[in-house]
């Protein structure tokens, strides 16, 4: 048996959050690249040169890339070897919250009763915290920070099988299309399918942390990705929605098995600032 | 297409010339209001009360900032998505406001309501807020300073980038956008 302090748990995670909030992945820096070269209108293209230069602008400045610093989403991978010691694993968690969001000047966007109060915490907790036990002696944090605006974008649809792949396909394009300029495209689409209601949303969003331009394990569904990617860029949404070729940066699907008489799937649109970061420790 | 200099307050004349698609730099005094802050408006409005602000020709932009570091005017300050002010922003514009800032379309009702009085939507580029920051030269909370980045801010604002999406003849550059870029499969 390992023994952690959560101390550790806490500094990683306020490390993580100023980090992905200032520094964006190289894989989502280099598709707006690759985006700009492609980009036919010539709207798409200054917008996109603007959000190019905005990351240079953040990390000079050691600013957020964007004021919607986010919902602190957490992924926990908790080896079964380590004994967590020092304090409560999810005290911990929001404690690096709290400690990163302040230091770092980062926007406090969580408010206490959602509907009626909508008081603001003032501290950006709680975090969005899911843990997985797994074999092994490590933990490993992945910490992405999640933009309102393309969250509200998000949809997850019961489907049957008689649906099937194009129904699927159809939905998620449609779900990109009545999108338009709201979620900040160009967009990642993460698409969960399979699992129960609330299973296929995680997946969708667990697919927003896989590497942009790294195909899907399964080949068929890798397809399906190429596709739906084509068919949402001839949609014609383009960055800011303002009209282009550039709507989405790339499209993930995550699968798991379901039950005989369910299709869930599930959209999760993240903005163009594709936020996340981990680390093992 | 062209590129236009404009100075806060607007006025009906400097409006009716915007097209969409115009490219403004803005200037002037401009006011932050975003979800909380425009219900504690409307509200105001519908007893009858005064407002922190002057509508009258005024420019509302939809940001809530991220904290200003010590000796930073502003942090990161990018326009949030318009939409969810579109139920309060018709009767705001027949109380005199002009110009609203943000990002994504708005509903039928807000664009013929910027025909009916003369107003003007603009888009700021959303997620280029570091950049956006360097435009915005005075900032001081005027109200609500309880709702935290969602107080009323009173900015000052020297060239600050957009574009004209919805002018005064009822176009809508997204619509447009859309429409010339849109590949049939």
């Amino acid at each position: 048996m390992r023994e952690l302090d959560v101390a550790g748990i806490t500094a990683a995670v306020k490390d993580l959050s100023i980090k992905t909030n200032i520094y964006l992945p190289d894989d989502v820096k280099k598709a707006l690249r690759e985006s700009l070269e492609k980009e036919e209108s010539p709207l798409g293209r200054e917008i996109l040169q603007v959000i190019l230069e905005n990351h240079d602008i953040a990390e000079r400045e050691k600013m957020p890339i964007c004021q919607d610093t986010g919902v602190a989403i957490v992924f926990l991978e908790v080896g079964q070897e380590v004994h967590l010691t020092g304090g409560a694993l999810e005290d911990a968690v929001n404690e690096g919250v709290r400690q990163g969001y302040k230091e770092a000047y980062l926007r406090k966007s969580m408010v206490a009763d959602p509907v009626i109060i909508r008081k603001n915490t003032t501290d950006n907790t709680p975090a969005v915290i899911y843990t997985r036990i797994v074999p092994g002696d490590k933990v490993k944090i992945v910490f992405a920070p999640k933009g309102g605006g393309a969250e509200n974008m998000s949809e997850v649809r019961m489907m049957t099988a008689a649906d099937g792949i194009e129904g699927v396909k159809d939905f998620v394009v449609d779900r990109v299309f009545r999108s338009g300029g709201n979620p900040c495209p160009p967009v990642v689409v993460g698409v969960g399918l399979g699992g129960s209601f609330e299973r296929c949303a995680m997946l969708a969003k667990e697919a927003l942390m896989r590497k942009i331009g790294e195909p899907n394990p399964d080949s068929v569904y890798d397809e399906v990705e190429k596709e739906l990617l084509r068919r949402i860029n001839n949609l014609g949404i383009g960055p800011q929605g303002l009209g282009g070729r550039t709507t989405a940066l790339a499209v993930h699907i995550k699968m798991v098995p379901c039950h005989i008489a369910s299709m869930p799937v599930a959209v999760n649109i993240q903005c163009h600032v594709s936020r996340h970061g981990e680390t093992i420790i | 297409m062209k590129t236009v200099e404009l100075k806060t307050p607007l006025d009906e004349k400097q409006i009716s010339e915007l097209e969409a698609g115009d490219k403004v730099f803005l200037s002037g005094e401009i006011y932050t209001a975003r979800d909380a802050a425009h219900k504690r408006l409307v509200a105001l409005m519908e007893e009858g009360r005064e407002l922190p602000f002057d509508l009258k020709g005024a420019v509302i932009y939809y940001v809530g900032p991220a904290p200003s570091k010590p000796g930073q005017v502003m942090n990161s300050a990018g326009p949030t998505t318009s939409y969810r002010m579109d139920v309060f922003t018709p009767l705001l514009l027949e109380h005199g406001l002009r110009g609203t800032i943000g990002k994504g379309p708005r509903s039928m009702k807000v664009r013929d309501s910027i025909v009916k009085n003369k107003g003007i939507y603009f888009a700021a580029v959303g997620g280029a807020a570091a950049g956006i920051a360097s435009s915005i030269k005075e900032a001081e909370v005027i109200a609500y300073e309880d709702l935290g980045p969602e107080a009323i801010r009173k900015l000052v604002v020297e060239r600050m980038p957009l574009f004209v999406v919805n002018d005064t003849r009822g176009n809508d550059l997204f619509e447009a956008g859309v429409a010339e870029y849109r590949r049939e499969e």
